[in-house]
């Protein structure tokens, strides 16, 4: 229901409320940061309706992958087996 | 030689504005001729100011196109509306194979638009027919009350002639031919979109608008065996498949994965929730062609500035005449097949 | 681009597919809240590799879909006056009020504004001292919080011509609603991201202790929505219903408290009919009576009386739709009679088929060969 897209925050702006230039793959957008003031530059947030609701935690995005991926290896493992 | 506005010999001043006298075909009418577009424009077809056109004649077939532009805002990155009209309408011409010789140009203006804009679209056309070396050799100005037009619109058509024995078009797609689009997607519509009120945003956007005629004329040159070349204009990508596959019982396959989408594009489209393969085109082509055709016409494709980002995305099959076969089929990203519709209206932002 | 590529990759979206495959055992029925899941879904038509015992059903997350008609009219009315500039995200524009939409009515000389940002509304209002600029606040729990915001900006800088149609929907309500709802056959749900980015997942603990479903929050890319439903059939098949969080990256237990607490103080919640659904209690937002002036209903009172009653006239358009069952889960879109012939998104017969995000539109637009 609700697009979000990550983009990542190139710097910040002495306004009110507090406004930020956010980079999506090549386009920047200003994007108001009140939602999050703890944000940084440098930081991934995930962005909706010109909002930053939430800092993308880069440790749990890998975690997601890495979970998925140790499926993979098992399955990969599960057919060596097999044609072993 | 083109004659700005500095060298101008009668005191129009750039800061006058159009009234709707300068449409009623008396002296203001005149001026705004004599002053803006026939130094602008000048060849020898035209400077005569007869009520037609005389051209020569060209060996082999005649290309005639006509087409209607209406952009805002009327300058954009990497164009306006001025040299937008000269290229769409060479790319008409370009996709029959033709070489385009002659453009008549039409401008509908908004009483209240200013003499500095109109010059700055009227040498932007001249300075666009120039390079692609084609002539405006006729035209006509209409002034319309204000706020019954969008400042300006302009209509163009074209006349290109056809080199003897070249035939491209739908009726010669045959199933097994290879799509190749000319380049990456989606520049056009993004670039007038971020500037418009309220969605702007900044970074690497520009139009692709450019002409086509000379990679089409050097595919030719070369000997690549073309098909059909389709160009891509509003609707994206998919609405110029549908357009070439619909009342025939081809189906036209491509490959999401190999569809060139800038990162630039990409963001913007991601951010607004639209899908690049709608989106305007104003310098690129599709081309259909036998698979044996394909790697000679990327080489040669990739040679030119303008379609350098030419690859392979899909090929043409016959549709099981039984079922509801669609006439366009997606392979997504994960090796799925879906229908790639065509557009129901228009494109809008969406926040969901 | 990050966080959007890695989740989009065939490997992983396979790996998880083949696991899917390997531990489902018997039949089961799930559903994804998220307009935005369902499109994901039926774009990259992720339902073809689903195993066959596993049935996706599409939720309510549409909130285009459920915002109701009189809303709607209202909107519409208020755009038609000259004083008046419409603000609407662009979402809106092709849903069809008792009269039309928001855009026939541009087309017959409204002013109606596409937004993108609640903020670029107050931009206009500031720029347009002399019109009334009316912001259609449409949306879940994700939206809201913005639309809070541009209200306190609007008292802090003392707009005067600024205001809202609050049609804000609460997800946990709908949910509850299909629970309770003597022919639920959901049995598991991927809640959505986006919305428990800004909520967080508490309040959805007790839901799934009482109604014993297992409850995955998951997030919108195609690796998201297959993990999420792994991690939903892992629990079914084990007879566990947990609240899990699959979105880690941007979901946190108690959501956004910034944000929670912005709505909090300009918001309360209020009985919402939702189309197809009916009236749900404390199922929508309202402005908190500190805000009552930044109500549109309350400001355009006048103009907009008599309105609620030739909203109530029910047209022929919903007679013949069924989106009500669709959007409570019960009924596919593309099994409904009218669907893809009597009803396309060039003729509506109902909002699922016009929102980009309706689960009929998307079926439409992504069906498969």
């Amino acid at each position: 229901m609700c697009l979000a897209i990550p983009g990542q925050i190139q710097a910040i702006h002495d306004t009110e409320p507090k406004m930020g230039t956010v980079a999506f793959g090549g386009v920047k957008k200003e994007v108001c940061l009140a939602l999050i003031p703890e944000a940084q530059v440098g930081d991934y947030v995930l962005v909706h309706v010109g909002f930053a609701i939430s800092r993308l935690d880069e440790r749990a995005a890998q975690e997601t992958l890495q979970m998925v991926r140790t499926l993979g290896d098992r399955d990969n493992r599960r057919s060596r087996d097999e044609i072993s | 030689m083109n004659q700005g506005f500095s060298q101008c010999p009668l005191p129009i001043s750039p800061d006058e504005t159009i009234r709707l006298a300068h449409g009623s075909g008396g002296r203001l009418t005149q001026r705004l001729i004599q002053h803006m577009f026939r130094p602008a424009f000048s060849n020898a077809f035209l400077d005569p100011l007869h009520d037609g056109a005389v051209l020569p004649s060209y060996e082999g077939r005649l290309a005639f196109t006509t087409d209607a532009y209406v952009v805002h805002p009327l300058f954009f990155p990497g164009g306006d509306i001025g040299s937008l009209a000269v290229y769409g309408t060479i790319n008409d011409l370009a996709m029959c194979g033709a070489v385009p010789r002659f453009l008549s140009a039409s401008f509908i203006i908004e009483e209240g638009l200013s003499f500095r804009t109109l010059h700055r679209v009227v040498t932007s056309m001249a300075e666009a027919a120039a390079k692609a070396g084609v002539h405006i050799v006729c035209g006509d100005t209409k002034v319309v009350d204000r706020g019954k037009g969008d400042e300006l619109f302009i209509a163009t058509s074209g006349l290109g002639s056809i080199p003897s024995g070249l035939d491209l078009g739908p009726h010669r797609i045959a199933s097994g031919d290879r799509i190749v689009v000319s380049g990456d997607l989606g520049n056009h519509g993004m670039a007038v979109l971020s500037q418009r009120e309220g969605l702007t945003f900044a970074g690497d956007l520009r139009s692709d608008s450019a002409p086509l005629h000379k990679v089409v004329q050097d595919l030719v040159k070369q000997g690549v065996g073309l098909h059909c070349l389709r160009d891509l204009t509003r609707g994206g990508l998919a609405s110029a498949l549908h357009e070439l596959a619909n009342g025939t019982r081809l189906q036209f396959c491509i490959d999401e994965p190999r569809i060139p989408v800038m990162e630039p594009i990409r963001g913007a489209c991601e951010l607004l929730g639209l899908d690049p393969l709608y989106v305007a085109n104003e310098g690129r082509f599709v081309l259909l062609l036998p698979a044996s055709e394909v790697d000679h016409a990327v080489a040669v494709l990739q040679q030119h500035e303008v379609s350098r980002h030419a690859t392979e995305i899909g090929h043409v099959r016959l549709r099981d005449e039984d079922s509801h076969d669609p006439a366009v089929l997606l392979r997504t990203l994960v090796g799925t097949e879906r229908i790639l519709d065509m557009l129901s209206g228009e494109q809008l932002p969406r926040i969901c | 681009m990050k966080y959007l590529d890695e989740f989009r990759d065939a490997h992983l979206v396979r790996a998880c597919l083949d696991q899917l495959r390997a531990i489902t055992t018997r039949p089961w029925t799930l559903m994804e809240v998220c307009g935005g899941q369902t499109h994901t879904i039926v774009r990259y038509r992720l339902d073809q590799l689903l195993p066959p015992q596993i049935r996706v059903i599409h939720g309510p997350g549409c909130p285009v879909c459920v915002t109701p008609m009189e809303l709607i009219d209202a909107a519409i009315e208020l755009a038609a006056s000259p004083e008046v500039l419409l603000c609407s995200f662009g979402d809106m524009l092709r849903v069809p009020g008792t009269r039309g939409d928001l855009l026939g009515c541009k087309a017959k000389g409204g002013n109606v504004h596409i937004i993108y940002s609640p903020l670029d509304a107050l931009q206009l209002a500031k720029a347009h001292p002399h019109k009334q600029v009316v912001g259609f606040a449409v949306g879940f729990e994700t939206t809201a919080p913005a639309h809070a915001l541009a209200v306190k900006e609007a008292a802090r800088l003392g707009l005067t011509n600024y205001s809202l149609i609050v049609a804000h929907v609460l997800v946990p309500p709908a949910l509850e609603a299909i629970l309770s709802s003597p022919e639920n056959q959901v049995q598991g749900f991927l809640a959505a991201g986006h919305v428990c980015t800004i909520m967080g997942y508490e309040m959805y603990e007790a839901l799934a202790r009482r109604y014993r479903v297992p409850i995955v929050v998951t997030g919108f890319e195609p690796v998201d929505l297959v993990e999420g439903l792994l991690l939903t059939i892992q629990q079914l098949e084990e007879g566990r219903y947990d609240v899990l969080n699959q979105y880690a990256r941007s979901v946190r237990r108690m959501g956004n408290m910034n944000a929670r607490a912005l709505v909090e103080e300009v918001f309360e919640p209020t009985t919402r009919t939702w189309r197809g659904f009916g009236e749900l209690p404390a199922s929508g937002l309202a402005l908190r009576p500190t805000y009552r002036d930044y109500d549109a209903l309350v400001r355009f009172a006048d103009r907009l009386a008599g309105l609620s009653e030739k909203s109530a006239v029910s047209t022929s358009m919903e007679q013949d739709c069924q989106s009500g069952l669709v959007l409570q889960g019960r009924l596919k879109p593309s099994d409904c009679p009218a669907f893809g012939t009597r009803c396309t998104p060039e003729h509506p017969l109902g909002a699922p088929m016009v929102s980009a995000e309706g689960a009929c539109a998307a079926y439409y637009r992504y069906r498969s060969a």
